[in-house]
């Protein structure tokens, strides 16, 4: 079993922040399937079409044939760890600061020997699972864990180096009125988070969940307003240095088309919450998580955003809304190379139609609170990237990645269909 | 040196005000972006709140130099209501802030203090028969003033303000009868709140509905709401200098509202 994580002590005030160092992030264009696997929390690697070998290291042809039509598939990810060393000095800055650290190859089930990061509790000759993580690089590794789960498992030091996960971090989620706020925040608490903001927007206004959302453990009602440039700027002040995990749940929705829509004035709500909101966030927050990104056990670690799955292809029936959220994700993509030099995660959650009022006219499956609550844990703790949460939003990216021009038709002729 | 004076009346009111024989009150509210706005059912329109974006300040964006760009609605903080702004005045001559006649903009005042029956009642209502009691009291409401509701809500803060319940809001406001009497009645400019409208909270309940917002501009008078400070004016004797800006077409405009007291 691995020792529990202490909650970190405070900080001394005297002392430096660490600037973080990253491990090696140089990879051949062959490698980064590793990390594209690594994102979603899948274990891929390269199949030789004509003959089925299993390749690893990645490579541009097939190891036994030749062939250059290798595909990246979910292979079985389960093996046996047949040799292990511990690493104690290194010419890379990242490991000495970090060593000792454990490293070892598996003999995979599916045919090659890879080489792994090693989980504290593997003893030699273990049965494991090989994981692909993100480091802090942001490269895809692999990481050998236990075959099955031992207690404290998410504490082992070189596995939180490769996740974000909550416990002993303090997390800031950015709208309280949002109805998932309570279930975010309920979750982070039992996942050990010590301290969650949460910011407020109007708070002459009032909303029904405030009492349930106050009376969660460690939980700050902070105001703020993402459309509201001041008050971004005036929360990081306070809180910027440290906001370890960034949840930006922040959505303004409203159905409709161009051409239900008379005006551009829901779409520029849509604009100033969806896009400018996380433009603003990121103006202000991420420079302090970027500088905090080697913080010791409560390091600044990611940044979430909730966006609409619809991001990748529009649903004509909210077709400005996942316009605005297209915009959103491109944004994103800008802030997780902002990001990603100080080793922090962006991670980005994708979801359906989701279960409130804006969406209640739509059949089911919707994405309850909950679901969504669970995959940013899940995806916190995962180390992950991209998170798709329901089967809507889960078929929707299977057709984006199979041909994204056939499902923009398909997206046209369910128009309506709700 | 001495300031050169013009002659007159005018030349006494510029003195009066450099000696403060003649005081002037401001009746605004500062434009924040957390001030409330009035709140609509959320499938309609609604009021964009007051914002500000930093555009240099004396940096690498203009070194020399601190400005913003503000964005609003018409009806956002202490703000003018045009004929235009309601239905019932859609179709009057000169019904926009930009094509109201100037002399409009300036007149007497005369404030209703319902500060203690406000304290006493949320949904406090003025009445004709108040409004005859204020009358007996300071003389009739003469043709072309501005009628204040004094109710001291402008003191309230936060979730104070909108009073915003499952019901919907509620403030003080006047009854169908009593905004029709000042306008048939008395002929009046205008009608002035400290409430975010002139329509009480729940005067979406009234026939017809928002009384005050469709008798005033029906009749062409003018509407001040989320007006400040009106416990600084007397009943009978301030002139109110309420200039919207000059938009095209607008339907009301934030402003800065003045009262000059005697």
């Amino acid at each position: 079993m691995t020792d529990p994580l202490a909650r970190p002590p405070k900080k001394d005030p005297q002392v430096r922040t660490r600037v973080p160092t990253r491990p090696s992030h140089f990879r051949s264009r062959a490698a980064l399937g590793i990390a594209a696997a690594a994102a979603e929390g899948r274990f891929m690697l390269q199949v030789c079409e004509p003959c089925w070998t299993v390749q690893y290291p990645p490579r541009d042809a097939c190891a036994a044939c030749l062939s250059v039509e290798l595909v990246w598939r979910d292979v079985s990810p389960m093996g046996r760890l047949i040799a292990e060393t511990t690493v104690r000095t290194s010419t890379s800055i990242y490991f000495r600061e970090r060593a000792p650290w454990r490293i070892g190859t598996v003999k995979l089930d599916a045919g090659p020997s890879v080489m792994a990061h090693l989980h504290g509790d593997l003893p030699p000759d273990a049965q494991v699972r090989v994981v692909a993580m993100l480091d802090k690089s942001g490269q895809g590794v692999l990481f050998a864990v236990p075959a099955d789960a031992t207690p404290n498992m998410e504490d082992d030091p070189q596995m939180r180096e490769m996740t974000s996960d909550p416990k002993h971090r303090r997390v800031l989620i950015t709208d309280a009125r949002n109805e998932n706020t309570p279930a975010l925040a309920k979750a982070l608490a039992e996942a050990g988070a010590s301290m969650i903001f949460i910011g407020e927007a109007e708070s002459w206004r009032p909303y029904p969940h405030r009492a349930a959302l106050a009376a969660i453990p460690n939980v700050d009602i902070l105001p703020m307003d993402v459309t509201d440039t001041a008050s971004v700027r005036e929360l990081s002040g306070e809180i910027g240095g440290k906001t370890d995990i960034l949840i930006n749940n922040a959505r303004f929705v409203r159905p409709g088309g161009i051409l239900e829509r008379a005006d551009v004035g829901f779409a520029r709500e849509e604009m100033e919450v969806n896009y400018f909101g996380l433009l603003r966030l990121a103006q202000h927050f991420s420079p302090a998580m970027r500088a905090r990104g080697a913080d010791g056990d409560n390091s600044a670690a990611a940044w979430v955003n909730i966006l609409s799955v619809n991001a990748w292809a529009n649903s004509p029936d909210y077709g400005l809304f996942s316009a605005s959220n297209a915009a959103a994700l491109s944004l994103s993509q800008n802030l997780r190379a902002d990001l990603w030099g100080g080793g922090v995660r962006l991670l980005n959650v994708f979801t359906g139609p989701t279960e409130d009022e804006w969406h209640q006219p739509l059949p089911p499956p919707k994405v309850a609170p909950g679901a969504i609550a669970r995959a940013v844990i899940d995806g916190l703790s995962g180390g992950l990237e991209d998170v798709f949460v329901g089967d809507v939003a889960k078929d929707l990216i299977d057709r984006w990645r199979a041909g994204p021009k056939i499902l923009e038709r398909e997206m046209m002729e369910n128009r309506g269909a709700s | 040196m001495t300031a050169p004076t013009a002659p007159g009346l005018l030349g006494e009111l510029a003195l009066s005000i450099a000696s403060g024989a003649i005081r002037v009150v401001d009746l605004t509210h500062t434009l924040d972006p957390d001030f409330p706005v009035i709140i609509l059912p959320p499938e309609f329109g609604q009021c964009a709140r007051f914002r500000m974006e930093e555009i240099s300040a004396y940096d690498h964006r203009g070194p020399a130099w601190k400005w913003h760009n503000i964005t609003c609605s018409e009806h956002t903080g202490t703000h003018f209501d045009a004929p235009a702004h309601w239905i019932s005045g859609r179709d009057l001559p000169n019904n926009s802030v930009d094509t109201i006649p100037v002399e409009q903009f300036i007149g007497p005042a005369c404030v209703i203090d319902c500060s203690q029956g406000a304290a006493e009642n949320e949904d406090f209502e003025l009445t004709p028969e108040i409004i005859q009691a204020w009358e007996a009291e300071h003389g009739e409401i003469p043709a072309g003033a501005w009628v204040l509701m004094r109710t001291d809500w402008s003191r309230r803060r936060g979730a104070a303000y909108l009073n915003m319940r499952e019901d919907g809001p509620h403030s003080p406001g006047p009854t169908p009868e009593g905004i029709r009497f000042l306008i048939e009645q008395r002929d009046i400019r205008g009608f002035g709140t400290e409430t975010v409208g002139t329509d009480a909270g729940q005067g979406s309940h009234y026939t017809p509905p928002f009384p005050a917002h469709f008798y005033l501009h029906g009749a062409g008078k003018l509407g001040l709401q989320c007006l400040n400070n009106l416990w600084e004016l007397p009943p009978t004797g301030a002139v109110i200098i309420a200039t919207p800006l000059k938009i095209k077409q607008g339907t009301g405009s934030p402003l800065r509202v003045l009262a000059l007291v005697g």
